[in-house]
Formats: C-alpha cells, sequence, structure tokens
C-alpha cells in the first residue's frame, strides 16, 4: 500500500498525485464514522493535538477540533487574542514554548505567509497549516478537491473556473496548485486589481469576464472579497462588484447544467452570489463544511497515526 | 619605516596601468611605484616587506553606501564593528547612510559619527547627511553646515524624497556645495507594504508585491529633475532592467547622472525568497533574470558607475521573524569583492573596470581621496589573492551581524591585506608578526 511519508502539511506544493489520492480515500472511509450514533474511534486516543490560531477563524477552528476529537485525540486551543504566552514574544519562542508541551501535531493559522514553513523549523511535532497570510490554505484545498470528487465522479479533465480576490487569497493559492495536479483545467477571473500578476506560471488561463468565464464549467468556485486589502483599495463597491462579478442566475446559464457552485465561506450574500444561489441546487457549500472534518480527521490520522 | 610591496599586479583603473609593479610607501604616503627587481632598499631593518606574488594589488577599495546603525541601533553595528568588517572585506572607506537615530541632519550627528570614526581608527568613513529634517520630504538640511562639518554628500537614503519640488531644490543647491545627492528611487504608494519583487515568485508565496515600476518611476524623476536643472544625481542601488534603460537614456542625451548597484542585484534574482527567507528581503527586492542580465550590462558598458553593498546590519530580531515582518537589507561589506570578481571571471568587465567601480569611480562622484594609485598619494590599497577558494560561514563575519544570504556560498577571491594611509588594518597574509 502507498504510504504517507510526511510529517507536516504546510502547502499543497509538498504533495503529489498518490498522496493526494490517498488523503481523499482515506477521508472517504472516515466520513462513515461522522453518520454513526457515537461519532468517535480510538485511533488517536492519548494523541495530543495544539490549535494554535494566531487569527482568528471560527469555522477551520472548529472543524479541526471536531476532526481530532472524533479520532479521540486531546486538543488544546490557543489563540493570540487570549494567550498570556503569545504577548511580545517572538513566534520561535512561542513555537519552543507550543515544543515543551510535547504535542504529536500543532495546526496553525496565521496571518503572515509563510508563518507555518518557519514554526516548523523549531518545533518536533508536525505542523498543519491552517491557513497562512495570502500564501495556502491547503486542507481547504483537500476539502474542495474531496467535494468535487464525491460529487462529479473525477477531478481530471473537469473545467473549473475560481472567481474573486485570485491576488489576496490563500484558498484560491492551494486550490489551483491541487486542481492542477489533479489534473482539472482552472481558469480564474474576477476584476484585473485582483488578478495577481505572472500567474499563468501556476498554470492557469486567466478570462477576466465572468460571463465568457463561467462557460461550459464543471465547477465555479467563488471567494470571499474585501472592500481594502493590505490598504489598498481594489475596486469601487461591493455594489459594483456584485453587479459585474457576482454570481447570480443570469450568469450562470452559461455553465454547465450540472454545474456545482462552491465557497469557502464566509459568504458576503448579495456581493460574490445571489442569496437564492448559494441556498439552491447548485449549491455545495454545506458538503464542503462537512467534508472538511473528514479530509481533517484524514491528515490528522495519516500524519500521526501512519499510513 | 619603509613598506616594500612587492612582486604584486598592480591595477590602477585612473591610468590603466594593469601589470607587475612594486610598491614602495614612506610615511603613509607612495613614495615609487617601479617595475620588479628594482627597487633597492636602503636598509633591511627599516623594510617591511609584502610579498604578493600572485596576487593584485589596487587602490582601496571604497564603499559609497553602508548603514553603520550608530548612533542608535549599536546592537546591529557600530562604526567600529562596521570598520571591522569593511578592512576585511577589503574597504578602506565607507560613506555612511543618514538613517540612523538620532537621523543625521545636523553638524552634531555628523560630527559624532566622525568622532567614532576616529576612535575606530581603521578605515575612513564619510557621513553621507540626510537631503530633508527627519527624512520627512518637507524642510531642507543645512547643506553647507553640514559640508564643513564633514558630510560628502545627502541622500534621504532608507526613503525617498516624496516631495518633488523640494528635491528639484535640493539638487540645484547642493550643487553650489559640492554635494553629491544620492537617490533612493522608490515611489511609497506604488510599493505600499510590498514585500518582494512583484512577479511569478511572489504570486506563488503570497507576498504582497514590489513592482518594478515603483523604482522606475522616481528614476525617471530623478533624470528629469537632473535635466530640468543640469545638476547631478545619483541613483542609488539600480536594480531594475527599466531602470538601466532610463539611465542609459539619460546618459546618452548628455543629462549629468551616475547610478551604482549592490552586488546582490548581480548576484540573485527573486527566487531566492523561496522558503520565505529573510535574507533574501531588501529594497529594492531581488527582481527576475531578465533584470539581473540587464546590470550585468550596465555594469559592462559602463551605465551603472558604482557596486556599492548598501550594508545594512541587523539582527535575529529583526530578521528571525515572520516574512512580513521582518526588516528589509542584508549585510554585504565582507562579500562585494569576491561576487564582483566572480563576474570578472564570467566575462561580465575586465578586472580593471571592476575595481573602477569599487574604487575610482566612487571616489570621483563623491569627490573624497582614494581610488588612485600614484607617487605622492595617500597609500590606501588593498591586496587581493583572486584565486583564495573559500566557503562564507555565518561565524565569519567582522560584522556584529549576519544577515546575509551568501552563508554557505563558495566564493574565491579574497582581501588578503587592506592599508590605510600607510597602515595595515585588515592583515591575512600576517605580516604584523
Ligand atoms: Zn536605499
Amino acid at each position: 500500500m502507498y504510504r504517507f511519508n510526511h510529517k507536516n502539511l504546510l502547502g499543497m506544493d509538498q504533495l503529489s498525485v498518490s498522496d493526494i489520492n490517498l488523503i481523499l480515500d482515506t477521508a472517504d472511509s472516515l466520513m462513515e464514522i461522522s453518520s454513526r450514533d457515537i461519532k468517535k474511534v480510538p485511533t488517536l486516543r492519548g494523541k495530543s493535538i495544539i490549535n494554535f490560531f494566531y487569527e482568528p477563524s471560527t469555522r477551520t477552528k472548529a472543524s479541526f477540533e471536531m476532526a481530532a476529537k472524533r479520532l479521540s485525540a486531546d486538543t488544546l486551543s490557543l489563540s493570540a487574542t487570549d494567550s498570556s504566552m503569545v504577548k511580545g514574544e517572538t513566534l520561535i519562542d512561542t513555537a519552543r514554548n507550543l515544543q515543551a508541551m510535547n504535542p504529536d501535531i500543532i495546526i496553525l493559522r496565521h496571518s503572515s505567509s509563510g508563518a507555518p514553513h518557519l514554526l516548523a523549523q523549531y518545533v518536533n511535532a508536525g505542523v498543519i497549516n491552517a491557513g497562512d497570510g495570502t500564501h495556502e490554505h491547503p486542507t481547504q484545498a483537500l476539502l474542495d478537491l474531496f467535494t468535487i470528487k464525491k460529487k462529479k465522479g473525477r477531478i481530471k479533465g473537469l473545467q473549473v473556473v475560481i472567481i474573486g480576490d485570485i491576488a489576496h487569497s490563500r484558498v484560491a493559492r492551494s486550490d489551483i496548485i491541487g486542481l492542477r495536479k489533479m489534473g482539472a483545467e482552472v481558469t480564474i477571473s474576477g476584476p484585473p486589481t485582483m488578478i495577481p500578476v505572472d500567474v499563468e506560471s501556476l498554470g492557469v488561463k486567466v478570462i477576466l469576464d465572468p460571463v465568457k468565464a463561467v462557460k461550459n464549467k464543471d465547477v465555479i468556485m467563488l471567494l470571499r472579497v474585501q472592500l481594502e486589502r493590505q490598504d489598498k483599495v481594489l475596486f469601487p463597491s461591493l455594489r459594483e462588484y456584485a453587479i459585474f462579478f457576482g454570481l447570480n442566475t443570469q450568469l450562470i446559464k452559461g455553465a454547465k447544467k450540472d454545474v456545482i457552485i462552491m465557497h469557502p465561506g464566509p459568504i458576503n450574500r448579495g456581493v460574490e452570489i445571489t442569496g437564492d444561489l448559494a441556498d439552491g441546487p447548485f449549491s455545495v457549500i454545506l458538503d464542503q463544511v462537512s467534508n472538511g472534518v473528514a479530509i481533517r480527521m484524514a491528515l490528522l490520522y495519516l500524519l500521526i497515526g501512519g499510513g | 619605516m619603509i613598506t616594500w610591496i612587492k612582486d604584486g599586479e598592480l591595477v590602477d583603473p585612473r591610468s590603466g596601468t594593469k601589470k607587475k609593479l612594486d610598491v614602495v610607501i614612506k610615511k603613509g604616503k607612495i613614495e615609487s611605484i617601479i617595475p620588479p627587481g628594482k627597487y633597492n632598499p636602503p636598509n633591511s631593518r627599516d623594510v617591511e616587506t609584502i610579498d604578493s606574488s600572485g596576487m593584485i594589488i589596487t587602490p582601496g577599495l571604497i564603499d559609497m553606501h553602508v548603514h553603520f546603525r550608530e548612533p542608535g541601533e549599536e546592537y546591529k553595528e557600530t562604526i567600529a564593528t562596521g570598520s571591522r568588517a569593511a578592512a576585511a572585506g577589503g574597504f578602506t572607506a565607507v560613506a555612511c547612510m543618514p538613517n540612523t537615530r538620532p537621523i543625521n541632519d545636523s553638524r552634531s550627528v555628523t560630527e559624532f559619527i566622525l568622532e567614532r570614526a576616529r576612535k575606530a581608527n581603521l578605515i575612513r568613513v564619510y557621513p553621507i547627511a540626510a537631503i530633508s529634517m527627519g527624512l520627512r520630504s518637507e524642510v531642507l538640511t543645512e547643506f553647507g553646515d553640514l559640508k564643513q562639518a564633514g558630510a560628502v554628500a545627502v541622500s534621504d537614503d532608507g526613503r525617498p524624497v516624496t516631495n518633488s519640488e523640494l528635491m528639484r531644490r535640493a539638487i540645484e543647491y547642493a550643487c553650489f556645495f559640492h554635494l553629491p545627492v544620492i537617490s533612493h528611487c522608490q515611489d511609497l504608494d506604488l510599493s505600499n507594504k510590498g514585500l518582494m519583487h512583484e512577479g511569478s515568485i511572489s504570486t506563488k508565496l503570497g507576498l504582497t508585491g514590489i513592482p518594478a515600476a515603483s523604482e522606475e518611476i522616481m528614476v525617471v524623476r530623478e533624470i528629469l529633475l537632473a535635466k530640468l536643472t543640469g545638476y547631478p544625481v545619483h541613483i542609488a542601488h539600480v536594480s531594475t532592467e527599466g531602470s538601466v534603460e532610463f539611465i542609459r537614456q539619460a546618459k546618452e542625451q548628455g543629462i549629468p547622472v551616475t547610478a551604482e548597484t549592490a552586488p546582490h542585484y548581480f548576484s540573485l534574482d527573486h527566487t531566492a525568497v523561496i522558503g520565505f527567507n529573510t535574507n533574501a528581503k531588501m529594497y529594492p527586492p531581488l527582481r527576475e533574470p531578465k533584470d539581473v542580465e540587464a546590470i550585468k550590462r550596465g555594469l559592462s558598458d559602463g551605465v551603472i558607475d558604482v557596486i556599492a553593498t548598501d550594508h545594512a546590519p541587523h539582527s535575529p530580531i529583526e530578521k528571525d521573524i515572520e516574512f512580513d515582518k521582518a526588516a528589509f537589507g542584508i549585510i554585504g561589506l565582507e562579500t562585494a569583492l569576491p561576487l564582483t570578481l566572480a563576474l570578472v571571471r564570467e566575462g561580465v568587465m575586465d578586472l580593471t573596470t571592476a575595481i573602477a567601480k569599487l574604487s575610482y569611480n566612487p571616489a570621483s562622484i563623491l569627490s573624497i581621496k582614494g581610488g588612485i594609485l600614484e607617487e605622492g598619494k595617500e597609500a590606501d590599497l588593498t591586496i587581493i589573492d583572486p584565486n583564495n577558494d573559500y566557503v562564507i560561514k555565518k561565524d565569519s563575519f567582522q560584522s556584529k551581524s549576519h544577515n546575509s544570504p551568501f552563508i554557505g556560498w563558495r566564493m574565491k577571491g579574497k582581501a588578503m591585506l587592506t592599508m590605510v594611509g600607510g597602515r595595515i588594518v585588515n592583515d591575512k597574509l600576517k605580516i604584523g608578526n
């Protein structure tokens, strides 16, 4: 059997196609646990996991915590705001303190791109990147791949469009890498101010106009937009964004009949997507959430339990 | 006492000399330069002989762009430790940028720097004063008073002069005092929150980019101001292909502009940042391979006059942290010479041209002594072993800091001896014992 040979999950970059397939297959087999009456298995009993959220994120943190608990691991949650350990301390100092507790895994969410890479150099524990700055969010990409595979039966050859602030999205970056590795065709779309330079080097096609970009697509992925990023104003108003780049019932007509709509959340209803579409039959947004727990269970299992 | 440097190859960029010549030094000055075998030492006890066979004798290297951090950030570097690093790297003179704490915008800070340099008593340290009070781009500093105190140039380095009218007046007013104006070219709005060069690697790493245009817009502004006023401007740390081309066109039109680049801009490109390496974070940022090629072309055909290090020491507090929070800048005094010699071996420029950019040219721009090996001149010189092969190690720096992206690099070429006014300040040939 193929073995999972990683200590950390820092980005999608590091994963091979076999790694990704193994994670998705493992998640699939763990899905069943979440539908039991007693949603718990003893697999990671005695293992300890630190959820270290330097930047607030209710849903990712909850998802990781749920995943750890269903595998019977002990979890400890720290956040920058409630932990005195963090104040005035460098990330390396914090890392050494966390290491002193001898955890098996540290899950890090941080506002700085590259923070998990720095942490991983200073701890023996495995490190999972739960989103670093505008760099990567690999577990989101894995759960997106998982969701697509479950809905479509495959990833290879699918036509995917990602619409929104690609430049500042760690989700987009990880999704692009993951989708390209698994053989999907990826188009990105949105206002030119949100398209990073030389993005074609990531293997994507750029079609700015969403009307053209969604044509014949199997999957539409939306990103959360914000008016201001790094003090730079990228577009005039959310209202105008909704008119020209928001997904609505008219726009979606160009896509394939069985298109699925994805969004990493939280949604700005009426901005990236109209409310009726978000709640409608094409939307798999809630599937993404439940699949997220399974993917994170799979990762914890593979990283600690051994694959 | 007499010092007799024998059997070395003398390289003097101004005269174009490049041949085996002995140098005889007396009372801190070059007494004579004569063919090997022709010198008859008067009394062997009074003669210190330096055998430099297989080595190159050059004018003492001059770095017109360093940050010595004193006053204010002595934990990163002091004028004494910076001077040691300079001497070890083959430099006999440096010009220090004014962004210390307090900023060098007054006579008292300029005098303090010169006093510290005298105490360190190693190399020649020339203060560069600020253009604007507090580097705030609002009011000019007292150029005349600062010049009298010992400043050799003015610059707001670390920050651009954002007010174009103020820059125009600075260029005009500085000319009256024969003070060169050195510009740090950066459009602060375009580079706002930028962490590295904007390109495929910033896109991949999710780091906010600094577009090449952020530098080039200001290079063009300075060229236009030099044209408007007819007075010279010196462009610091050129890093992009566009800047090289704009400066080339300006020079062709006879506009009085000079330019420098730093060794990292011809030795590294933006891929050095991969892995979030904070020792590859500096302003301007490391650019693309096409920019590196353009910098080499600029060095080769004379568009870029000077190689200066932008030596910027930082402690682990500023560097061993998240990439976005880390300080900009790297040390350079102890790696500049071998990196430049690598370009000579690569065929980018000949040895004489390379030495000119490290000595004669910066001396001319700043109107300071040095840069020339000639009878009667101060004995500021460097003896280089071009074949000395070694690996850069973290603990081998004389600088107080070791924020260098070149740690672990195999280098060829080393300053074996540095002499300032006839006095040996770096003695890897063990002449002293
Ligand atoms: Zn500068």
